[in-house]
This record gives structure tokens, sequence and C-alpha cells, in this order.
């Protein structure tokens, strides 16, 4: 279980509160208008936003003390989710070994990773050298080699059209399958949360809401979401 | 949790606090070998004078002369022009005692412009004195506000005259409310920066002025170190040459000063150059910059190079030591100001003022602390090699910084989280993000660093006797013992070396910059 424990973030004058739980292998949207601090929200569980009260726990263990690499996350980012001087392969390794000093054994994993993601021709090449859609592949395999339980998305598709994007949703439900991973995903468009995420969370004025089913949510928004979703 | 992360910074902290060490500990052995101000003279106030004096006319000869050649060179497109501005970087890097032999050649007693005179019938200058610490600065200085001034006119939009040109300016229009608003903008800068330059000028001094009407205070510092032997006086002194860097320093706080290296400066602005009249003024302009910069060092090439394989073995041998030296001395630059840089992209104010501490002092300055620290410990000649490529180091730094700075925040903003979410930390994180995304900047600065190191004339002169002359050292004692064949030999090896160094980190650091 994901649990925020009254945890609060201030970043200048904004203050980000956000007090439920998540269980595990959930998949979760979250949605909200832009500035309101989606991605405050997924920093917190990251580590990239240090809290200024409160906790974050996964299972019986307190987030709050460990830096972002230490934590069960695997994140995503809108861009820059890979090295550009380093190869396809080397970037999937990474996930295995920050020093890249890979064992034959888990040479072999990032192949299988690659195979996984259908990109075992691209192995040796750069990231310009693939498409937008190819790349996000690449992050993805990353992501199911390394197996964290937690998996926070930052609008990482957002940049894709909208049949990659359905692609990559659905390569990201493989992995979360297969790994039993606890998917965030911050998004703006209600169609990836009703394709993707069963729950949602809606974070408005400074508050991330517990998460609420998704369908029910989006057929019948409160004022605040309804103003935004249009 | 950041600000645990943040706290973790072993190398930066380290790296800064050398350095601080290196700066306010010289600096403290110098005030309390300080005699306050009645130790001086009236020399002394009068190298105090004209330290200032010559400073500002400095500056403002070569800001206002650079005008019309950046304009011209803004306007006018030409085969050789983009050469032409890669040459206004070089005088960075071209050793200050190089440039002096070659003012010499053209500048002085039997140079081809006192012939020149003489044909005519009119009186010959002498280089020596005021004048030709003036002439040199302006020399060096000129291109660097020439670059300087062109960045600002090309930094003008070109949507700002293709405006002009529909709106029917004439050239007097575009001079009022393009030209002239730009340059209230950036010559104050530009004249700053060649200010600041010309305050802790030594090597020109030493080679051209001295006397009571052309001596810095540098110069006085090393007069009083070296001749005099009074240590008191050199202190004083150098107290003096401090405050006048603090008063500098504080001036440009308030002044932008602008980027005067890096790339980009070769690009034309979109400015159709006006016909007529102004077309020969603009190449009057160029050529006569270009024949000013450029025949110098022809006239110093072309008499050395042939002598090259007849240099003495003590020259090949200062050769080999400088190159060492410099070596030495560019990879400390390069690993402090590594350390500092990345340590200042992760917020560490401090650091940063660490960093510029060594604008504070002057190398004179350094090397008479130094001196006064270790001279228990070690002779003068043991102490000029190590001393030198110390203060060497530290010297290079702010230029260093100011290349690594920008460097490596851009390389924390783009790569910090997702490196950081990697658990790439330590020598991983050096070795697979770090330096291959930072070798462009590491060479350029290197080549910089060393470039520098290899060409200073500044505080082995307080040291080292002919046993142990660099290079540069080695061609002032050619020069002073009018050895005019050897010397000019020895500055197209000088140069040549400079120029190498420079170019092997730079193309170094491209070779290896990550895509």
């Amino acid at each position: 279980m994901l649990r925020f424990d009254r945890a609060e973030a201030r970043l200048g004058s904004f203050v980000l509160r956000a007090d439920f739980n998540i269980a595990p292998g959930a998949r979760v949207a979250v949605i909200g208008p832009s500035g309101s601090g989606k991605s405050t929200l997924l920093g917190m569980v990251s580590g990239f936003v240090p809290l200024s009260s409160g906790g974050i726990g996964w299972r019986d263990r307190d987030l709050s003390p460990l830096p972002p690499g230490e934590r069960p996350v695997s994140i995503l980012f809108q861009d820059q989710n890979l090295f550009p001087h380093l190869s396809v392969a080397q970037n999937v390794g990474l996930g295995l070994r920050p020093d890249l000093k890979l064992s034959a054994a888990q040479t072999r994993d990032v192949q299988a990773a690659l195979d996984q993601v259908g990109l075992s021709a691209m192995a040796d090449r750069r990231p310009a050298q693939l498409s937008g859609g190819q790349q996000s592949r690449v992050a993805l395999a990353r992501v199911a080699l390394r197996a964290r339980p937690i998996l926070l998305l930052d609008e990482a598709f957002s940049a894709l059209g909208p049949a990659l994007k359905a692609d990559m949703l659905a390569l990201l439900a493989r992995i979360a399958d297969e790994t039993g991973a606890t998917v965030l995903m911050v998004t703006h468009d209600p169609d990836d949360a009703r394709a993707f995420a069963p729950e949602t969370v809606v974070v408005i004025d400074g508050v991330a809401e517990p998460p609420v089913p998704t369908a029910p949510l989006l057929d019948d928004p409160p004022p605040a979401l309804a103003a935004y979703l249009g | 949790m950041a600000s645990r992360l943040r706290a973790i910074d072993p190398a930066g902290t380290l790296a800064a606090a050398a350095l601080t060490a290196l700066v306010l500990g010289t600096l403290a052995a110098v005030a309390i070998q300080a005699g306050g101000p009645g130790g001086l003279g009236p020399w002394d106030w009068r190298a105090v004078w004209f330290t200032l004096w010559q400073a500002v006319v400095s500056a403002t000869l070569s800001a206002v002369l650079a005008i019309p050649v950046a304009r011209a060179l803004a306007r006018r497109r030409f085969a050789g022009r983009a050469v032409l501005v890669t040459l206004l970087g070089a005088p960075f890097i071209l050793p200050v005692i190089v440039a002096i032999m070659g003012l010499v050649s053209v500048f002085g007693r039997s140079g081809i412009v006192n012939e020149a005179l003489a044909a005519l019938g009119l009186p010959a200058l002498s280089i020596y004195g005021w004048q030709g610490v003036i002439l040199a600065h302006v020399f060096f200085n000129l291109p660097l506000a020439v670059r300087m001034i062109l960045h600002g006119w090309q930094a003008i939009p070109a949507e700002r005259f293709r405006l002009a040109r529909s709106l029917g300016f004439a050239p007097a229009d575009i001079g009022r409310h393009l030209e002239r608003p730009m340059l209230r903008e950036i010559l104050p800068g530009a004249w700053l920066a060649v200010f600041l330059v010309c305050l802790t000028s030594f090597a020109v001094a030493l080679a051209l002025g001295g006397g009571p009407r052309a001596t810095t205070v540098e110069l006085a510092i090393y007069q009083a170190f070296r001749f005099d032997f009074d240590m008191g006086k050199a202190a004083t002194l150098g107290l003096i040459q401090v405050g006048l860097c603090l008063l500098a320093l504080i001036l440009s706080a308030r002044v932008a000063i602008p980027a005067a290296f890096g790339s980009g400066m070769d690009r034309a602005a979109d400015l159709r150059g006006p016909p007529g009249w102004r077309r020969g003024a603009d190449g009057i302009a160029i050529g006569l910059a270009a024949l000013f910069l450029l025949l110098p060092m022809l006239s110093v090439i072309l008499q050395g190079a042939p002598r090259l394989h007849d240099l003495p073995v003590s020259v090949w041998q200062a050769a080999l030591r400088s190159v060492i030296m410099a070596l030495i001395s560019a990879a400390a630059t390069l690993v402090l100001g590594l350390a500092l840089a990345l340590s200042i992209a992760r917020g560490h104010r401090w650091v940063e003022a660490a960093g510029m501490l060594p604008l504070v002092a002057s190398p004179l300055v350094l090397g008479t602390g130094l001196y006064l620290m270790l001279r228990g410990i070690a002779s003068p000649t043991e102490l000029a090699l190590p001393v030198t490529v110390a203060i060497n180091a530290a010297m290079a730094l702010p230029f260093a910084l100011r290349i690594l700075i920008p460097a490596a925040r851009s390389l924390r903003a783009d790569y910090g989280r997702l490196a950081d979410s990697l658990a790439m930390h330590g020598t991983a994180r050096l070795r697979l993000l770090t330096l291959p995304r930072l070798a462009r900047p590491l060479g350029f600065a290197g080549g910089l660093s060393a470039a520098l190191a290899m060409g200073d004339l500044g505080v082995i002169t307080l040291f080292a006797d002919s046993e142990n002359a660099t290079l540069p050292l080695k061609l002032y004692q050619l020069m002073n013992s009018y050895r005019m064949a050897d010397a000019a030999a020895c500055a197209v090896l000088l140069m040549a070396i400079s120029f190498a160094l420079f170019w092997i980190f730079d193309r170094g650091g491209r070779a290896h910059a990550a895509i």
C-alpha cells in the first residue's frame, strides 16, 4: 500500500496536501488543471519534492528519508528520459546497474527487455536516431527491467500522437501486469484515464483528493473539475 | 531530503576551501607584512596613479576604436571575414611577451613605422614608455572590444533592420534608433572589461614601461621584491593592488560585461551596409584594424620562423619545462573548476564566491604572499616553478568557471533528475554522464587554461633565474640582451606551442563530446 500520511509539500507560497492510501497494483490517473500540483504529487513520491510535514510510506517502510534512486520507484518524465550520448542498450542497462558494469546475465536481460518492446535491432543506436515512439519504448524497457513496485508517469506520452499513445498505454499495461506495479499517471487527457486507470486522483487548489472510480467521476464531474474538462 | 542531498558535496567543498585558503591565506600573509601607507614614497603613489590612468586611457581607446571596426564587420560581407573574426579571438591566448616582441619589431627603433617616418623626415616614435604600454594594451584589447560590440550588433533582431528598411531609414536614422541604444548598453561593459585587464597589467609594463612615468603597481611590487628586496613595501603595494581590484569588482557588479569568447560570432547581422563613401570607410576601418593586429605577428613569424632550428638548447629545455607546467596547471584548473561548477549548479552560492576570489588578487600579490608564507621552507628558486603553476591554475579559474558553470547548470537541469532517479552517483555519474556531456566546455576551458599558463610572464619573474626559466621568461631574457634574432625564433616557438595547446584541448573536447 502506498500511503500519503497527511503529506504536505511547500514550494514557495504553493502548498500541496495529500492524505489517502493507494492499494498495491492499482492503476491511478492523476488529473487536474495545470499548476494545480499534479507533478508535485509525483515529486513527493519520487523524492524530488521534499515534504514539509507528514509522511509517505510504501508497505511498512517510510520513504521520506530515501533519495530518489533508492526509492522503490521508477519515473518517466515528459521528456529527457534517455541520455542522448548513451546507446539504447546502455540506457536500458542503467536500470540494472547505474555504473553499467553488467554481468553476462544482465546483458542478456537487457537484450530480453529490448526484445519485449520490439527494439532488439536498435540496441546500439543513439536515442536521436529513434522516433519519439521508439524512444518511449526504450524508457519503458528500462522500467520493465528495473521492476520497481511503484511506477510514476508525469505526462510521459503527451507528446505522442493518439495511435502511438494507445500503443504505449497498452505496453505499459502489459509491463505493469507482469511486475505487479502500482501506477500513478499524470495526464490531461480524460480518455487516457478511462482507457488505463480504473481509479483517478483529482488535484485541485492545492489538495490531492483520495482516488475515486474513474468512469463515474468523468461522467459526472464536480464543478471545479468540470470547469477544467470543459 | 533535498537539503540532505545538497549537503553531501565533498569535492566542491574541498575545492572551494583550497582556493579560499590559497587566496585569503596569501592575502593575510601580505597584510601582516605590509608596513602601512607611510612606507610608500612619491614614486609608489605615482605608480598607483599611472595604473589607473593607463587603464582608463587604454580602455577608452580600445572601446572607441572598436566601434567603427565592429560596425564594419557587422554590416559587410567579404572573403576572409570569418577568419578575421576568429583571429580577433586569438589575442586572448596569445602570450603577452610574443605580442610585445611583434610590436617592437613594427613600432620599435628599427621597425617599419619609424623607417617610414624617417623617410618622410619626421621624428621617430619610441615604443618605450607610457605610449608603448598603451599601444600594447590597445593591441590586446581592441579585438576583445570589437568582439563584444560585434556581438551587440548581431543581437539586434533582424526584424528591426527589416522594419528600418521598410521605413526608408537613412544610416543616420539607423544609428539613432537602433545602433546607439545598443552601444549605450554594450559599451560600459566592454570598457570595464578592458579596464579590468589593464589594471593588473604586468608583463607589458615590465617590457615596455618602467621609470617614474610608466610603472604600474604590479611592476612596482616586482621592483620592491626583486631589486630592493623590501618585503614590507612589496606587501603594502600588494594591498593597494587588492584595493584597486576590489574597486573594479564593485564597479563590475553594477555593469554587465558582455561575452567576448564563444561561438556564433561569425554570423553576419542581417544588415545591408550603406553604399557610397561609407563602403570605403568600412573597408579602411577593417583594413587598418587587420594591419594593426596582423602586422606585428607576421613580422615576428617572418623573422623568427627561419631561425627556429638554430635556437639554443636552453630554449628547448625552457619550452619543455613550460609545456609540463602548463599541462599541470590546466589539469588543476579543470579539476578545481569542474568540482566548483558542479557544486555551484547544485545551488551553493558561497562556492561561486570562492571561485571568483582569484579576481581579487593579482598574480604578483599572490606570488608575494606565497613567498612570505613559504620562505622558511624553501628558497625562491625552489619555489619558482610550483608557485607559478599554482598561481596560473588559480588565475585561469574564473575564466574556466565562466565556461563551465552554464554547462553544469544545463546538465543538471536536463539530466539531473533522471540520473538521481536511476541512483547514478559518484564515479559512475562522472564517467557516464558528467564527463561525456561536459567534454566540449571542459576541452575549451582546458585549452584556455593551458594557453594562458603557457604564455604567462608574471609571477615567474619574481623567483626564477636563468637555470629554471620558463619559455616566456627565456624570451624576455633574450629580448633584454638584444639577441633579437633568437628572440623572434623563441617568440614563434612560444606562440606555436600556446596555440597548439589550445587547439589540442579544444579539439579533444569536441572529439569526445557526446552528441
